[in-house]
C-alpha cells in the first residue's frame, strides 16, 4: 500500500460520526477536534495547554483584567478570500454567545467594540484572568450568515469541501492560509466508521491512514506500514463517586476504595502502562495548573482499605452499584477490574452497563447512581471550568461534592487575577479533591494512533484536536 | 378491488398502531434528544432551550399529534442528530443503498438457490442431494454478521480482492458501488439460500406425491419433463413466499450487515437515529419497515394468483 510518491488523501478513521459542522455548536469532542482544522479563534490551542495568537496577530489585557484588546492578523482571509474584519469578530462571539445562552463563557463579556477594522475591543463585567482560554470561539464570516450551519466559512488551516451525513468529511488544504511557515498535506478525509473492530480491519486493509485509541494487542498486530504514536487520551478517567449515596458520604469509606484500587494494573490493561497515574481532578500534561504533589497519596492497599472501612463501621463491607456506558469497552473492562478489587476488600461492587444516552440522562444529568466509570475530557483550557465540577452548588456537580473550604477556595481563584496566586489555589483545591477522597482518580489513559508510514508528524494536543497541518508527505 | 381496498385500510391501521407504539416506547426509554447532541458539558439553559427548540418539552400526546398532523401532509420532520438535513431528504440519500443491496442480494439468492434447489430434490436421497444438504444445513447455521465479518477478514484483508470500508455512493459511482456491495450481499445471501434450496427440495418433494405427476408419468413424460414441465410451478409457490420475507427482510435494513461492512443505509440511518434518540428519524423509519412488509405481502399475494390462478381473494 505505501507507494513512496503517493500524495493522496490523508483517511483519517474516526468511531464517532459528525453530525454538525456549526463550530458555535456545542457538540462532542471528536467533532472539536476535526473542527480544530477548520476553525480558529482569536487565539488558538497550542501544545502545551496554553494558548496562541491565531486571529489575532497580538492582544494586550488592561491591568484590572476586563479588558481585552486584539489586532487583528494582517492580510488574514476567510477560506472563501475576502479579509477578516473586526465586524466578523464581534458577530461571531456574539453568535456564539447567543447559542449557548445565559450559561456561555462569553456572557461574561458587556460590551465588544471595533474602534477600526483590525481593532476588537472585549470588555468584561467583571475581572477575569482566564477569560483568554474561552476567545478560541470560532471567527466565523458574517456575509455567511444564512449558511453557517451548512456550509460554514472559517480561517484555518484546511476548509471543509464535502460532507456526508454518516459517511465522511472533506478537508482541501486553504492555500490562503496566514501560516505560511507550515508546509503539509493537500487533503484529508475523515470516515465515520461504525465501531472500533470494524474501523481497525478497514486500517489493516488499508481503507484508512490514521487511527486513534487502539489497544495494545491492536498495535503488535497492525503490521510495518504504520507507524505508532503514544500519548495520552487527556482525560480525567476514574470512579466517580456519589457521595450522596450513603455509604459513601463518609470520607473513610472513600479514602478505602482509593486504597483498594490497583491504578497501575488498569493503566497495564488500558495501554500497555503509557498512562499518567492521577489522584485527583488534574490534567497532568498542563503543568501549568496542575498539583503533582497530589500524586502518591493513595496506593493499592487493600489491607489498609479494609482497616478504613472497619473504622468508618462498614468492616462487612455495603453494596455499590457501578454503572457504566456500554459503548466505551475500555470504561466497561476498567469497571469490571475495579468491582474485582472492591470484592477483595469485602465490598460487594456488581456493574450496571447502560447505553450513553440513558448515561447521560440518569446518571450525568440527573445523578442517580452509586459510582461510575467515565473520563472527563475538557472543552475549554481555562481550569475554572474544570473545578467548577466540584462546587457544590454547581450544576454539573455530578458527584455531589460538597466542601466549604473548596467552594470558598474557587471563590478566591475566581477573584484573583495574578496567575501564580491563582495556580496555587487551584493547586490547594486539587489536594482538598484528593484528601477528601472526593473521587478514585486513576489516570490520563495512554493512547496509541496509528499513522500510515507515507505520512510524517502529526502533532498532539492537550485539547480534543487532530492537527492535519501538522501532518506531512514522508515522501 | 375489494380485496385492495381491504388491504390498504389494514395497511393505515398498522402504521398508525406502530407509529403510536414507537412514539411511546421512545418516550419510556431514558435518554434525551437535546442533552444526546449537547453532551456532558452542556449547560442546562442550552438543553432546555433545545429542547424546547425539538417540542420535547411538551407532553407525548401533544407531541405524537402534533407529528401525525405534519405526517398527514408527507413532512416527517427535522432529524435532531443532523440539524441540518429533513428527514425526506435523509431517507431519499439512504434508500437507494439499501435497495441496490437488496436486489443484488435477491439476483444472487435465487440464480444460486433455485438450480441447486432443483438438483438436491431430482436426486434426492443421493450423494449430490446430501451434499448439499449438509453444506446447507451449516450455512443456515452462521449468521450474516459474522459471515461478513470473516468475508471482510478473508477478502479484504488476507486475499485483499475487496477493499474494506471502500464505499463508494451509488450516485457518484454506481460500478464502484455495485463492486463494493457484492461482499455484502453475498453475506446477507448465503445464509437465505441455504434455507430457499431446502424450502424448494421439500416443496417439489412433496408435490412429486401428487396425484397430477402419476398422471404426467403415466402420459410418458420423462422425469425431466415431470419435473420442469409440472412440478417447478407448483413446488414454487412456497418458495416465492419465502423469497419475498427475505425481500422484505433486506429492504427493512439489514442492519447487522449494513453495520459490519460500514454500508450507510436505510439499517445503519436506524441504528444511529435510535442511539441518539432522534424519533422524527426513527418514526419515518419504523413507517418505512412496516409499510414494506406489508406491501410485499400483497405483493406476495398477487404473485399467488399468478402462480396458481385457483387461488382468488374475495
Amino acid at each position: 500500500m505505501s507507494d513512496s510518491s503517493d500524495h493522496s488523501a490523508l483517511v483519517f478513521g474516526l468511531t464517532q460520526e459528525i453530525s454538525s459542522v456549526d463550530p458555535h455548536e456545542d457538540t462532542d469532542a471528536a467533532t472539536r477536534s476535526v473542527l480544530f482544522n477548520v476553525f480558529e479563534g482569536l487565539v488558538k490551542p497550542t501544545t502545551d495547554g496554553e494558548v496562541e495568537p491565531a486571529v489575532a496577530q497580538d492582544y494586550t489585557v488592561s491591568d484590572d483584567m476586563t479588558e481585552y484588546t486584539f489586532t487583528l492578523r494582517d492580510g488574514i482571509t476567510f477560506h472563501d478570500g475576502n479579509p477578516v474584519t473586526a465586524e466578523d469578530v464581534k458577530y461571531s462571539l456574539e453568535r456564539s454567545a447567543g447559542i449557548d445562552g445565559d450559561q456561555s463563557a462569553l456572557s461574561a463579556i458587556s460590551d465588544i467594540s471595533t474602534p477600526d477594522d483590525s481593532t476588537v475591543v472585549i470588555t468584561l463585567s467583571a475581572p477575569d484572568s482566564e477569560f483568554i482560554y474561552n476567545l478560541t470561539t470560532a471567527i466565523l464570516e458574517e456575509a455567511n450568515d444564512a449558511q453557517q450551519a451548512d456550509n460554514p466559512i472559517g480561517t484555518g488551516p484546511f476548509k471543509l469541501t464535502e460532507f456526508e451525513e454518516g459517511q465522511y468529511l472533506t478537508l482541501e488544504k486553504y492555500d490562503g492560509y496566514w501560516n505560511k511557515d507550515l508546509d503539509y498535506i493537500d487533503e484529508v478525509q475523515v470516515k465515520f466508521v461504525a465501531d472500533a473492530d470494524e474501523a481497525f480491519m478497514e486500517l489493516q486493509s488499508g481503507s484508512i491512514d490514521c487511527l486513534q485509541y487502539l489497544t495494545k494487542d491492536q498495535i503488535s498486530s497492525v503490521g510495518d506500514d504504520y507507524n505508532i504514536i503514544t500519548t495520552t487520551m487527556m482525560l480525567v478517567h476514574g470512579l466517580f463517586l456519589n457521595n450522596d449515596y450513603e455509604p459513601l458520604q463518609n470520607k473513610e469509606v472513600r479514602q478505602a476504595l482509593n486504597y483498594a484500587v490497583d491504578r497501575d494494573a488498569i493503566n497495564e490493561m488500558f495501554a500497555d502502562g503509557k498512562g499518567m497515574i492521577v489522584q485527583t481532578h488534574g490534567y497532568p500534561r498542563i503543568t501549568a495548573w496542575y498539583n503533582k504533589d497530589t500524586e502518591g497519596t493513595y496506593t493499592y492497599d487493600p489491607d489498609k482499605a479494609k482497616e478504613l472501612l472497619a473504622d468508618a463501621g462498614y468492616a462487612d463491607g455495603f453494596d455499590l452499584e457501578i454503572t457504566v456506558p456500554s459503548n466505551f469497552t475500555q470504561h466497561v473492562t476498567t469497571a469490571e477490574m475495579i468491582a474485582e478489587n472492591l470484592k477483595a476488600v469485602g465490598i460487594n461492587a456488581t456493574i450496571n452497563s447502560v447505553d450513553w444516552n440513558t448515561w447521560l440522562s440518569e446518571t450525568y444529568q440527573n445523578r442517580n447512581y452509586q459510582a461510575t466509570v467515565i473520563g472527563f475530557d475538557i472543552s475549554s483550557l481555562s481550569p475554572a471550568t474544570w473545578y467548577k465540577r466540584y462546587y457544590s452548588t454547581s450544576d454539573n456537580d455530578m458527584t455531589n461534592f460538597a466542601s466549604t473550604e473548596y467552594d470558598s477556595l474557587y471563590d478566591q481563584a475566581q477573584q484573583t487575577t495574578d496567575n501564580d496566586t491563582k495556580k496555587d489555589l487551584y493547586g490547594q483545591m486539587q489536594q482538598i479533591l484528593t484528601d477528601d477522597a472526593a473521587s478514585v482518580f486513576i489516570q490520563d489513559p495512554g493512547d496509541f494512533i496509528a499513522l500510515n508510514k507515507r505520512f510524517t508528524g502529526l502533532k498532539t494536543y492537550p485539547v480534543s484536536a487532530l492537527d492535519f497541518s501538522s501532518v506531512q508527505y514522508a515522501n | 378491488m375489494k380485496y385492495f381496498i381491504k388491504k390498504i385500510i389494514s395497511l393505515i391501521i398498522t402504521l398508525l398502531v406502530i407509529s403510536l407504539l414507537t412514539f411511546t416506547a421512545f418516550s419510556i426509554i431514558p435518554g434525551d434528544a437535546a442533552l444526546s447532541k449537547l453532551g456532558v458539558d452542556a449547560s442546562p439553559t442550552a438543553v432546555e432551550n433545545l429542547r424546547k427548540e425539538y417540542g420535547l418539552d411538551k407532553p407525548v400526546i401533544v407531541r405524537y399529534g402534533d407529528w401525525l398532523a405534519d405526517a398527514l401532509h408527507g413532512d416527517f420532520g427535522q432529524s435532531f442528530k443532523y440539524s441540518n438535513k429533513s428527514v425526506s431528504e435523509l431517507m431519499a440519500s439512504r434508500l437507494p443503498v439499501t435497495v441496490l443491496l437488496a436486489v443484488m442480494s435477491l439476483i444472487i439468492i435465487v440464480v444460486v438457490s433455485l438450480p441447486l434447489g432443483m438438483l438436491s430434490a431430482r436426486f434426492s436421497g443421493r450423494w449430490p442431494d446430501t451434499v448439499i444438504n449438509i453444506v446447507s444445513q451449516v450455512l443456515m447455521a452462521i449468521p450474516s454478521f459474522f459471515l461478513g465479518i470473516i468475508i471482510t477478514y478473508v477478502f479484504g484483508i488476507v486475499l485483499r480482492v475487496f477493499q474494506t470500508g471502500g464505499f463508494v455512493s451509488p450516485d457518484k459511482d454506481l460500478q464502484g458501488c455495485i463492486r463494493y456491495l457484492f461482499f455484502p450481499a453475498v453475506a446477507v445471501a448465503i445464509p437465505k439460500i441455504a434455507m430457499v434450496v431446502k424450502y424448494l427440495r421439500n416443496s417439489v418433494l412433496s408435490e412429486m406425491k401428487k396425484d397430477y405427476v402419476r398422471t404426467a408419468y403415466s402420459k410418458g413424460n420423462s422425469d425431466n419433463q415431470v419435473l420442469y414441465g409440472h412440478v417447478f410451478r407448483n413446488a414454487l409457490i412456497p418458495v416465492i413466499t419465502f423469497v419475498a420475507m427475505v425481500v422484505a427482510e433486506i429492504l427493512a435494513g439489514s442492519l447487522v450487515v449494513e453495520q459490519v461492512f460500514s454500508i450507510p443505509g436505510m439499517g445503519r440511518l436506524l441504528i444511529t437515529s435510535i442511539s441518539a434518540r432522534d424519533y422524527p428519524v426513527v418514526q419515518a423509519s419504523v413507517l418505512y419497515i412496516t409499510t414494506i412488509v406489508v406491501v410485499i405481502n400483497f405483493i406476495v399475494d398477487v404473485l399467488y394468483q399468478l402462480a396458481d390462478p385457483r387461488i382468488r381473494y374475495a
